[in-house]
C-alpha cells in the first residue's frame, strides 16, 4: 500500500460515484470462525457524505477507461480525464482494511467496459471470487453485471456476490439508442434475467439440499436516470412497476440527471439537477411498494406528470376526495394507508392500539401521525373535523402548501405597503 | 407522598415493586439515598435490593408480556433518563394488574412511552454501530472511543463480537470512562485507573499506530471527500443523518 494507490482511489471514487445505490441490505450472515465479518439484514450506513447520500459501501471502479460513447456517463470514451486502473490485491487491501476500521459494510464494485463485455465481467468476477475464497471475506458485495455479459459469468458473480445489478439508464428504448448508440434494451434486460433465472434456480436447490450455494441473496436493482430525455413520470413508474413485478427486483434507484457532459447538445441543459422531481419520484416508489397502490392511481394518462407541489400521496387524496374521510377506529389498514399524514408505522400502531379503547387526536398525535396533513382525511371519536369534502381540496391544498413564513397574528389587519421606486 | 429510596440499579427497582406490592402502598416517586426529599413527603421507605424478590416480579412479568417487551423495558432502562425508573414501574404495575397484556396499548400513555424511550436507547446503538471508527495500534489492536448519550455499549457488543471476532478491539466510553476490551477469546470490560493519553483524547498518538494506519486514515477522508457531488451539496440532510455530535472522533471528520 502506498501513495499511488491514494491518487488511484480518488480518481476511481469520483469516477464511481454517480451511481445511486448504496444499500447493504437484504442479506443476514453471522460471523464465522476463519472468516472475516458478517452482514446485518437491515443494511447499515457508515457514513453520510456532505450531499446528504448514504456511504455504506465502498463503491468504486475497478477501472474507469472505458470503450462506450455515453452521453450521460462521466467515464465516455471521448472524455478527457484521468483515467485509472486498480490491481486485484490493491482493491482486496483497501477492502479489508477499510472494513476491519468499520468504516463501510462491503464492497460496490463497478467498472467501465474495456475490450468487451465479457473481458470486463471476467476481471470483475475475478476480485470478488479473491475476495470470498482467499480472503475468506464475509461482508457485503454488490456487484455490477456489465450490460451484454454472458450467461456463465452472470452465474458466476451471483454464486460471491450479494446482490448484482444492471442499469437500465434510460427509461426507454429509443432514447436510450440516442444517447448511448452501442447499447439497447436486450444488453440490459438479459443480464437482468439471467439473475433472476439464477436465484430462483438457488431457491429451488436449495428446497432440497440445505447447503446448495446461494445465489445473489440480496436479489437485484437498477437505475434510471431523470431529467436527461423527454420521458414522463408516467413512462418511468409503469417501468418501475413492471420491474417490481418481477420476483428478484428489490430496488429501482432514480438519479435526477446532472449534466457531466454540457458539451453534448443530445442532452438538455440544466442549471440544478431535478432534486424535487428525483423525490417525489421515489416517494411515488414508496407507495408502490409499500402502501399497495398501483401504479395508474398515481399517475395516467390524465395525470402523466407527478405534482411537484405536494407528495404523490396527499395529490392522490386530493383527487379522490370521494375516499374520505376514513374512521381512525373502523376502517381497515389498508385505507388508513391511504390517508396523507399516516404512514406504515402509525397504521400499524393504530391497529394494534384500538383494540383497548377507541383513539382520540390527541393520542393519534403521539403515535406519531402527522396531524397538519391527516385532520382533513380523517375522523375520529371526537367531533367531526372540517374534513376535505367541506373544505374543497383545492383549499385543502392551498393551506397545505402556504410558504412557512414568520406567523402573522391574525387579530391584526396587515397595512399594504405599496412598493416605492 | 410516598418516596421509596433505593440504589439506582434495575434489580432495585424490581425489589421496589415487590416490596410495593408487599406494602400495598405505592410510591409517587423513586429516590436514590442522598437525593433531597420532595415536599409534602409524608412517607419514606428504603428498599433493600434483593436478587429473590427481583426475581419473581421478573417471573411475573414473563407471564404478562412477550420477550421482545421485557427486552424494551431493559433496553429502556439503559437510557438513564431521570425520569424512566418512575416510568418502568408504572409500566410493570399495569403489565401486572391487567389480565390481558398491555404491550400493545400505546394509546397509555406509560406504554406509548416506553416505546418511545425504547426507540431512542435503539437508535443511539444503531448510530454508535454506524460511526464508530478503529484505529489501529502497533500491537494490532483496534482501538474506538466514543460518546453515546444513552449506556448503549452493553448493546453494541453483540454486533462487534460478530463481525470483528479475528481482531483484538477496545472499545471506550469516554463519558463513563468504561470500555470492553475483546483479546480474541472473550470480552472483557475494563475500567482505568491511570488513563493514557488516547484514553484521554479518544485518538490514537502516531508513535502508538500501525505503519499503514495513518496512510488507510488519510485515503478514507479522501474517499469521503470525493464522494460527495458537488451539484447536491445539502449541509442540512448531512447533519440530520449523521449529527455533529458522533463527528468528534470520526475519521472522515477530523
Amino acid at each position: 500500500m502506498n501513495e499511488t494507490v491514494l491518487e488511484k482511489l480518488k480518481i476511481l471514487a469520483e469516477s464511481a460515484k454517480y451511481d445511486v445505490s448504496c444499500a447493504s441490505s437484504g442479506t443476514s450472515r453471522s460471523g464465522k470462525k476463519g472468516m472475516v465479518g458478517s452482514a446485518a439484514g437491515w443494511g447499515i450506513c457508515h457514513s453520510f457524505a456532505e450531499d446528504g447520500r448514504c456511504i455504506s459501501l465502498l463503491k468504486i471502479m475497478l477501472t474507469n477507461y472505458c470503450m462506450y460513447d455515453c452521453a450521460y456517463c462521466i467515464n465516455r470514451r471521448s472524455n478527457d480525464l484521468p483515467r485509472a486502473t486498480l490491481s486485484v490485491t490493491e482493491l482486496v487491501d483497501l477492502t479489508i482494511e477499510f472494513y476491519r476500521r468499520n468504516y463501510i459494510e462491503g464492497l460496490f464494485l463497478s467498472s467501465g467496459v474495456v475490450r468487451s463485455p465479457d473481458y470486463t465481467m471476467e476481471r470483475l468476477v475475478r476480485v470478488v471470487k479473491d475476495l470470498r475464497l482467499i480472503h475468506r471475506f464475509n461482508g457485503y458485495i454488490h456487484m455490477k453485471s456489465i450490460p451484454g455479459a454472458s450467461q456463465e459469468l452472470v452465474n458466476e458473480a451471483g454464486l460471491y456476490a450479494d446482490r448484482l445489478s444492471v442499469n437500465i439508464e434510460i427509461p426507454n428504448e429509443k432514447s436510450l439508442q440516442t444517447l448511448a448508440p452501442e447499447k439497447d434494451f436486450k444488453s440490459v434486460f438479459a443480464p437482468m434475467r439471467y439473475i433472476q433465472q439464477g436465484v430462483l434456480q438457488s431457491a429451488e436447490e436449495r428446497k432440497r439440499f440445505r447447503h446448495a450455494p446461494r445465489f445473489a441473496p440480496a436479489g437485484q436493482s437498477t437505475q434510471m436516470i431523470i431529467g436527461a430525455t423527454a420521458d414522463t413520470d408516467k413512462d418511468i413508474l409503469r417501468l418501475s412497476s413492471a420491474l417490481y413485478q418481477r420476483p428478484t427486483m428489490k430496488r429501482v434507484y432514480y438519479s435526477g440527471f446532472i449534466p457531466v457532459n454540457d458539451y453534448d447538445n443530445r442532452l438538455p441543459a440544466l442549471k440544478q439537477p431535478p432534486l424535487v422531481r428525483e423525490n417525489r419520484l421515489y416517494q411515488a416508489d414508496w407507495l408502490l411498494r409499500f402502501y399497495e397502490f398501483k401504479v395508474d392511481e398515481i399517475v395516467n394518462d390524465a395525470y402523466p406528470e407527478l405534482d411537484l407541489e405536494v407528495d404523490p400521496k396527499l395529490s392522490w387524496a386530493l383527487r379522490n376526495p370521494h375516499m374520505f374521510p376514513v374512521d381512525i377506529n373502523k376502517a381497515d389498514y389498508e385505507l388508513l394507508l391511504r390517508v396523507p399524514g399516516i404512514g406504515v408505522k402509525s397504521a400499524k400502531m393504530i391497529v394494534v392500539s384500538r383494540r383497548y379503547s377507541r383513539l382520540g387526536s390527541e393520542q393519534l398525535k403521539k403515535i406519531g401521525v402527522v396531524m397538519k396533513k391527516a385532520q382533513y382525511f380523517i375522523t375520529c371519536h371526537e367531533l367531526a373535523m372540517r374534513t376535505v369534502n367541506e373544505l374543497t381540496p383545492e383549499n385543502v391544498r392551498h393551506i397545505l402548501t402556504q410558504k412557512k413564513g414568520r406567523k402573522l397574528d391574525d387579530r391584526q389587519l396587515t397595512i399594504q405597503f405599496q412598493d416605492v421606486l | 407522598m410516598i418516596a421509596f429510596i433505593y440504589d439506582k440499579t434495575f434489580e432495585g427497582l424490581l425489589t421496589a415493586v415487590f416490596d410495593a406490592y408487599v406494602r400495598k402502598s405505592f410510591p409517587n416517586v423513586l429516590l436514590a439515598e442522598g437525593e433531597p426529599l420532595p415536599l409534602f413527603c409524608e412517607e419514606t421507605v428504603t428498599i433493600y435490593s434483593d436478587k429473590k424478590k427481583a426475581d419473581r416480579v421478573w417471573k411475573g412479568l414473563e407471564k404478562k408480556v412477550s420477550k421482545l417487551s421485557l427486552s424494551g423495558l431493559t433496553v429502556s432502562w439503559l437510557s438513564e433518563l431521570p425520569e424512566v425508573d418512575m416510568l418502568l414501574f408504572r409500566y410493570i404495575r399495569k403489565a401486572l394488574d391487567h389480565s390481558k397484556s398491555i404491550e400493545l396499548n400505546f394509546g397509555d400513555p406509560d406504554v406509548l412511552q416506553i416505546s418511545k424511550v425504547w426507540k431512542k436507547v435503539s437508535n443511539e446503538r444503531l448510530r454508535i454501530m454506524q460511526f464508530l471508527r478503529f484505529q489501529k495500534a502497533l500491537d494490532g489492536t483496534y482501538f474506538s472511543a466514543v460518546e453515546p448519550i444513552y449506556n448503549v455499549l452493553p448493546l453494541v457488543l453483540p454486533y462487534l463480537n460478530d463481525r470483528f471476532g479475528d481482531q483484538k478491539w477496545l472499545i471506550y466510553d469516554m463519558r463513563r470512562e468504561y470500555g470492553y476490551y475483546y483479546d480474541l477469546k472473550e470480552t472483557i470490560e475494563v475500567r482505568f485507573e491511570q488513563k493514557e493519553e488516547h484514553l484521554l483524547s479518544g485518538f490514537l498518538n502516531e508513535s502508538l499506530m500501525d505503519k499503514d494506519e495513518k496512510l488507510f486514515q488519510q485515503m478514507w477522508k479522501e474517499y469521503f471527500k470525493t464522494i460527495a457531488i458537488k451539484e447536491r451539496i445539502n449541509p442540512k440532510l448531512h447533519r440530520q443523518h449523521m449529527p455533529a455530535r458522533f463527528w468528534k472522533y470520526m475519521t472522515e471528520k477530523q
